[in-house]
């Protein structure tokens, strides 16, 4: 077995271990390339099918290509597709840089409120209709248990200390030091009424393995991801006002690889696009600890 | 770019050692000396040292949380990547303070080898052992130690000297042959990417070299085959009607057309083909590599059972296992509660039947005890409720580990060393036969329950003489088939002349275990034809109960106890108290089967 196929192994065992164990199960695609990988390991999982619906969270300020993309693929693949979002927040234009937030208000509200609310059903879940192909709001309002999320240890330091099967309680609030053991292919798989679990496939995974993945298995992603001829690409996908496009021409899989492989980018790190991390050392610790993926 | 085209091997490697030891400060000085770190991390750690007045440390590279860094110790595993020419490492920070036991099994349970790190100045503490004994617990054979601080005892030889000779000889009582020793000093660089000046002394590897030297785990593909069922799949969207038996392969090669035994079922079938999305047909799957496959002659299978190959050495099945444990919860461990037990993707109830030592793993003092403590390592003996299907220890470690669940919580973690006698075995030997050769009917038990509407059942009705159980039963069946079930009520009688007139001797009680056995084996068959059948008893016992569902699928038994008092020491599913008229109590039984899913419930 090569590097990828034992990461493909592990992740195709962590979704089968969370299918068995959780009734109500959503995963989260966030429509970037991490969790279009973990959408392509449950086909793997199980055999073609993606047995539980996708939640995207759309902040209504997604690079309009990302809600494309995310449609289009719902449709072709037959996806139980929902997205949710804070529509309080947007009327009050709670946001930024246009509203009254700073960026990590908006994350806060757009993103960690929006996902909270949509995970737990007080707030409305808009489902595809695939006779219609127009999106309607959802009657089940069921909160989910288990939530599929495509994190990586290596992106960022708390990242790195999340665990494969990770309890939040009844507020969604992550107890970062005391964290269950997790030991032997065995997970935590119990949880008390009111708590949920976050299920980590993809945390053994590097932003390299994720792009040859993507290459061996010809995974289609979005565009953005590649350069259109201006000389910059995206190299992690997020809010327009938020995210920055980086100097680079590489225009395939094969140029973004070999870029992150040798050239230009071996020494960067992948979010210094994104600048809410910037504010506030540990932003992103903060972030998460209250319910940010 | 010049680079050997033969792909790079993985490998885990974990820091262990004593609080303070210096493990993330050693880990950062590798990194940030190989160059493996992003531009600008050590500068912008380094900054925000500044502007906090703290001195800079490496360990700051690791320690990523905010308490972590205000606190200065390792709360968490942290894993981070690294790379030599050789391979690609995962590379997993560990905390050393006792209180955070967990997260460094946690940590070290991932990796294939281990650095275990000894403060020269402080020498050999209490985690410096504990951590080693968890090591071999675990099973992790490849360790190297890593005197560290040599800085602080001006490169001495000597005191370098006696640390290894004490911690070796600790290290040889638990079987644990060390690599190598290291002098090092994490906060100077020495020994760790590059060779000490300081030390002419020392001849040996570097860190960095000595990583290289671990060997890979073999992937164990000669052992026998075994497979915990993770699931079965029948996804009927868009036409799709395989139905799939999906896991990780734990040991050993399956082939297209081997014929598969299920433990502790004892089912068996053939491997009709190899399932895989966007990958070409294949017929071989190994160790370690995620499978689905389909089999020629359905059977019931499900979650939990280990998939063997027929003719290869058979697991163990019983309700009794012998195991050594750790223990991570912070109530102790007890006689008389109900914990879970998993062993692969089994999950059972299991209670503590008794310790046979405890011992201290930071000084290896053996102690008799009534109770296993939070970081106490124990030998003692599980019951579980039903039978499970696993290896010992000796034989394969994936197929023998556990973790016990205490109220949600995985709080312990053990290796199964013997497989104990139990009541039931006689039972099961036959029952395994039994499944063996069973001739499959070519009509699926989900065509039957879809025919009759209803799902087959047990339902034994049970409590002291004169509760009205036969009354109950008769008219049970009578409402049953009045609704149009398929539906029967079994009197002890028709099977005591019958089917045990060579073993019946009149007015006395002997052969109770093989009456059971019979009535069990009769109840087995009218079961597999679809039916809900009723049989009532006196006084059921809990055992008796137990060795029914050693013959019966235990997730079709329905028991029931009428009469106030439950004068034996079974556990009823449902407990019929009171009842004026016999009617009230079949409608009982009847919601409960309702509710059950057994037959249908109108809205």
């Amino acid at each position: 077995m090569d590097h990828i196929e034992r990461l493909e192994a592990r992740s195709v065992h962590v979704f089968r271990e969370a299918y068995a164990n959780f009734k109500n199960m959503c995963m989260l695609w966030s429509i970037g390339k991490d969790s279009t990988v973990l959408l392509w390991l449950a086909r793997k999982a199980f055999f073609g099918h993606v047995p539980f619906p996708l939640v995207h969270i759309d902040t209504n300020y997604k690079i309009p290509e990302m809600i494309e993309y995310r449609d289009k693929l719902a449709k072709k693949w037959k996806l139980d597709m929902i997205y949710g979002q804070n529509e309080e927040a947007l009327e009050n234009k709670q946001t930024f840089p246009e509203g009254n937030a700073t960026r990590i208000e908006c994350c806060r509200l757009l993103k960690t409120t929006a996902l909270r609310n949509t995970l737990n059903g007080r707030g409305k879940r808009y489902r595809l209709n695939h006779d219609t192909g127009e999106y309607q709001v959802d009657r089940n309002r069921e909160p989910y248990t288990g939530v599929i999320v495509g994190v990586r240890a290596d992106e960022e330091g708390s990242r790195s200390k999340e665990r494969y099967f990770s309890p939040r309680d009844t507020e969604n609030l992550w107890d970062i030091g005391d964290q269950p053991p997790e030991f032997w292919n065995q997970y935590k798989t119990d949880f008390a009424p009111g708590t949920h679990l976050r299920i980590h496939p993809l945390l053994d995974w590097t932003e390299l393995d994720i792009w040859k993945y993507i290459k061996r298995e010809n995974i289609p992603t979005v565009s953005l991801y590649y350069d259109q001829g201006n000389g910059k690409r995206y190299r992690s996908l997020g809010c327009y006002p938020c995210t920055f496009p980086i100097d680079s021409t590489a225009k395939t899989v094969d140029e973004v690889i070999e870029e992150l492989e040798s050239g230009l980018l071996k020494n960067i790190a992948e979010r210094s696009g994104r600048a809410q991390d910037k504010e506030d050392g540990g932003g992103l610790e903060e972030l998460r600890k209250n319910g940010y993926m | 770019m010049i680079e050997t085209t033969r792909e790079k091997e993985d490998m885990n490697l974990v820091f262990v050692g004593h609080v303070d030891h210096g493990k993330s400060t050693i880990i950062g000085r590798m990194l940030a000396d190989t160059g493996s770190l992003p531009d600008g991390k050590l500068e912008q750690v380094k900054e925000n040292c500044k502007r906090n007045a703290k001195p800079f440390e490496y360990a700051f590279l690791m320690d990523a949380l905010k308490d972590e860094q205000s606190q200065g110790i390792t709360i968490d595993s942290a894993r981070c990547f690294f790379q030599t020419p050789k391979r690609n490492y995962i590379i997993i920070d560990t905390p050393g303070h006792i209180e955070f036991l967990k997260n460094m099994v946690t940590g070290a349970s991932r990796a294939e080898a281990a650095v275990l790190v000894i403060d020269a100045n402080e020498g050999v503490r209490e985690n410096s052992r504990r951590h080693g004994y968890m090591l071999s617990m675990l099973g992790i054979k490849q360790v190297a130690v890593l005197v560290n601080k040599m800085d602080l005892v001006d490169y001495n030889r000597e005191v370098f000297e006696e640390i290894v000779k004490e911690y070796t000889d600790f290290l040889e009582k638990i079987n644990i042959d060390p690599e190598t020793f290291i002098p090092v000093s994490g906060m100077n660089g020495d020994n760790v990417v590059s060779r000490s000046n300081e030390m002419p002394w020392y001849k040996g590897r570097t860190v960095l070299e000595e990583l290289d030297q671990f060997k890979t785990e073999k992937i164990p593909e000669e052992k026998p085959f075994r497979m915990s069922v993770q699931d079965v799949y029948k996804f009927t969207k868009d036409g799709d009607n395989r139905r799939i038996i999906a896991g990780t392969i734990d040991t050993g090669v399956i082939q297209q057309g081997d014929t598969v035994v299920f433990f502790p079922s004892g089912k068996k079938s053939r491997v009709k083909s190899i399932e895989e999305f966007n990958k070409p047909i294949q017929s071989v799957k190994k160790a370690s590599e995620h499978v689905g496959f389909t089999l020629d002659e359905q059977i019931y299978v499900r979650r939990g059972e280990i998939a063997t190959i027929n003719g290869q050495p058979k697991p163990k099945v019983s309700t009794r296992i012998k195991a050594n444990i750790f223990w991570l919860g912070r109530k102790p461990m007890i006689k008389g509660k109900e914990y879970f037990i998993k062993v692969g993707t089994q999950k059972v109830r299991a209670r503590l039947e008794r310790i046979h030592m405890v011992l201290d793993a930071s000084t290896l003092v053996k102690r008799e005890k009534n109770q296993v403590d939070r970081h106490d390592v124990a030998e003692i003996t599980l019951k579980m409720e039903k039978a499970i299907a696993f290896d010992l220890a000796e034989q394969s470690n994936k197929t023998s580990r556990f973790v016990l669940i205490d109220d949600y919580e995985i709080t312990g973690g053990g290796i199964i060393t013997a497989s104990q006698e139990d009541q039931q075995a006689w039972v099961r030997d036959k029952v395994l036969v039994r499944n063996y050769k069973w001739i499959k009917s070519a009509i699926s038990k989900d065509r039957r329950a879809e025919k009759y509407s209803q799902k087959a059942s047990l339902i034994l009705i049970t409590g002291e003489k004169g509760a009205k159980r036969k009354e109950i039963a008769k008219d049970l069946e009578q409402t049953l088939f009045d609704d149009g079930k398929f539906v029967y009520y079994l009197g002890i009688g028709n099977i005591l002349y019958g089917v045990d007139a060579d073993i019946k001797e009149e007015g006395k009680d002997t052969n109770r275990k093989e009456h059971l056995r019979r009535m069990a084996e009769v109840a087995h068959i009218m079961l597999d034809s679809g039916t809900i059948l009723i049989i009532t008893a006196v006084q059921l016992l809990e055992a008796d109960v137990e060795t029914i569902k050693a013959i019966v699928d235990e997730e079709l038994i329905e028991t029931v106890w009428v009469g106030s008092d439950i004068s034996t020491d079974i556990k009823p599913d449902l407990h019929i108290t009171e009842f004026n008229e016999i009617r009230e109590a079949t409608q009982i039984i009847k919601s409960r089967l309702q509710e059950k899913g057994v037959i249908f419930k109108p809205f």
